[in-house]
């Protein structure tokens, strides 16, 4: 399939997100049209729009954004499209952090408890990561020290459950980790931009290490790449950029999995070239995912993490028989 | 002049010793062939000779420069390597794939024109402009392979190290990359540095063969010399000589040495 230029593409997904931006400050429960957007501080359509929809769709954005970012460069990191932001174990500490506040009862005390100690969980598992991988710079030792962490978080998570003390705990605990935006105020969209940003920048920088690994990791050194510099840029990075994204929503799988993939055809493989369509790319399709859970005319709002899930089942559905009518 | 040269190199992997004190000195203009059995040496000395591998002992100079006194980019745009089996890991476009090679000399902003220029030439001097807009893992082998020294020359480095750039190619592409090993070295002054299996290939394309047994130099002369039956019997365990060929040395192969 022949890529298109470049400078179209990101045009197109930038207008994407503006649309979407549009819609999603407009559609909920409580429908807000254009003429309403003038209102006054006080009006009941000013505080939807501006203390509700307008934290929630620019969390939308950061955090879609941070998913397909942080995606793209562990696919171009690790050499494996099936890589995506989960992998390195720093989610599941995240999420093992946020968890243990609801089993000590901590987390309604205030509302920066929650994501507070979410981001601690996933600052130890950044420097857990690297502990665990030693000083050389192989990817496959990174990866094995990913999963070790994963796996041992996700037991944490699941012993939390296991023996919590009420079935609130678990109700909240189960809900949580679920992975939503419903709620989500500005004081969340404050505790957690720093370090997305800060981390999507660190991710952006290791462009060239990643197109430079195409040709491996003897290829890359011998180019003058410094392996063991990229991989700390990209476990901070991914660390700092996914951390605080869990921390304020939870976990939301599958967008770091698919965009990459639905970008590779449109731009060519090139993993440096890949990680800025990748994070617009990101940020409009969790903002779509959330203005239609949005929409949804269920009795509870459909969790945006259970939405990701049910639509990443049937895509990858599409990509295997994709592939065996390629093989064929 | 320019100067590759490795001083007393030893390494060990785990209680293997791999190489043990071996001396060389390269000189630009030249093709040298490193060859020996399975496990002697080859790829690890050549890895020294890239700064891939930090030797236990002993150091390897650039003019006269301990190598990793260099900053990597420095050194990366004198030495290119073409790692064995070389990896291609995504489906990218021979011009992308080859102007990796750029690698050590783009800034912040990517290619430059002169980049670009750099690559066009690199392909023009392996001819494989048609494959410019081809997925290169899509390639033959053959092809594959004109592409891969391509990416190593995109960056013009003063030295080419290619680790067994003739593995898997058919007599037609053997010939053909002996025949542009030799142009680089030739017409544009190049130092190249290779480790071959294929010791007809070493007879035809190197001014001169290293024969590397158990980690130390065995041999190190012009080919013929280097490869003389004393040599291959001790080194391969193979009663062979070298007979005049109506091109040049070949190289017939007895049997096993008893």
């Amino acid at each position: 399939m022949k890529t298109l230029p470049r400078p179209l593409i990101l045009i197109g997904l930038l207008a994407l997100i503006a649309v979407l931006s549009v819609a999603s400050m407009s559609a909920g429960r409580v429908w807000v049209p254009w003429s309403d957007w003038a209102s006054r501080q006080g009006d009941p359509a000013w505080a939807i729009l501006f203390e509700l929809r307008l934290p929630r769709t620019i969390l939308a954005l950061m955090v879609g954004a941070v998913l397909g970012l942080t995606g793209a460069a562990l696919q171009g990191y690790t050499r494996n499209p099936l890589a995506d932001p989960g992998m390195l174990g720093v989610s599941t500490m995240a999420a093992l952090g946020a968890v243990m506040t609801f089993y000590l009862g901590a987390a309604a005390s205030a509302p920066w408890v929650l994501p507070g100690a979410a981001m601690i969980g996933a600052g130890a598992g950044v420097i857990l990561l690297l502990a665990l991988a030693g000083a050389t710079s192989s990817v496959v030792t990174f990866i094995l020290a990913g999963v070790v962490i994963q796996t041992m978080a996700g037991a944490g998570v699941a012993l939390a459950l296991n023996l919590a003390p009420n079935p609130w705990a678990v109700n909240e605990i189960v809900n949580w980790l679920m992975g939503s935006l419903a709620d989500r105020s500005v004081v969340e969209l404050k505790l957690a931009a720093p370090g997305m940003i800060l981390g999507c920048l660190l991710l952006m920088t290791q462009g060239r290490t990643l197109d430079a690994l195409t040709l491996g990791e003897a290829g890359a050194r011998s180019l003058g790449v410094r392996l063991d510099v990229g991989r700390l840029m990209l476990a901070l990075g991914a660390a700092l950029a996914v951390g605080s994204a869990v921390s304020v929503t939870g976990s939301i799988g599958f967008v770091g999995l698919i965009v990459p993939h639905l970008l590779r055809p449109l731009i060519g493989a090139r993993p440096g070239g890949l990680l800025l369509p990748s994070a617009l790319g990101g940020a409009a399709l969790v903002l779509a995912a959330d203005i239609l859970v949005r929409l949804t005319p269920s009795a509870a709002e459909i969790k945006l993490g259970v939405a990701m899930a049910a639509l990443g089942g049937p895509f990858f559905l599409a990509l295997l028989i994709g592939m065996r009518r390629k093989l064929a | 002049m320019s100067l590759l040269s490795a001083e007393n190199l030893s390494v060990s992997l785990g209680d293997k010793v791999v190489l043990n004190g071996v001396g060389a000195a390269f000189a630009p203009g030249l093709v040298t062939a490193v060859v020996g059995p399975n496990g002697a040496g080859k790829s690890t000395l050549l890895d020294c000779l890239a700064a891939l591998r930090r030797p236990d002992a002993g150091r390897v100079t650039l003019d006269e420069r301990a190598l990793r006194d260099l900053s990597s980019r420095e050194r990366a745009r004198r030495i290119a390597y073409l790692p064995q089996n070389a990896e291609i890991a995504w489906a990218v476009d021979g011009r992308t794939f080859i102007g990796l090679g750029r690698t050590p000399w783009v800034g912040a902003w990517g290619l430059t024109a002169e980049d670009r220029a750099a690559v066009g030439r690199a392909m023009a001097v392996t001819g494989v402009e048609d494959f410019a807009d081809r997925i290169v893992s899509t390639l033959s082998g053959g092809e594959r392979a004109r592409v891969l020294i391509a990416r190593a020359l995109a960056g013009d480095p003063q030295w080419l190290l290619a680790d067994e750039p003739l593995a898997g190619l058919d007599p037609g592409h053997v010939l053909d990359a002996c025949d542009l090993f030799r142009r680089l070295a030739d017409e544009e002054g190049r130092g190249v540095i290779l480790t071959l299996h294929d010791l007809d290939a070493a007879l035809r394309v190197a001014d001169r063969v290293i024969v590397l047994v158990e980690g130390r130099v065995l041999a190190d002369a012009p080919p013929r010399e280097a490869l003389s039956s004393q040599v291959l019997k001790a080194a391969y365990g193979v009663e062979a000589h070298t007979l005049a060929g109506v091109r040049g040395p070949v190289l017939e192969m007895v049997g096993r040495a008893r």
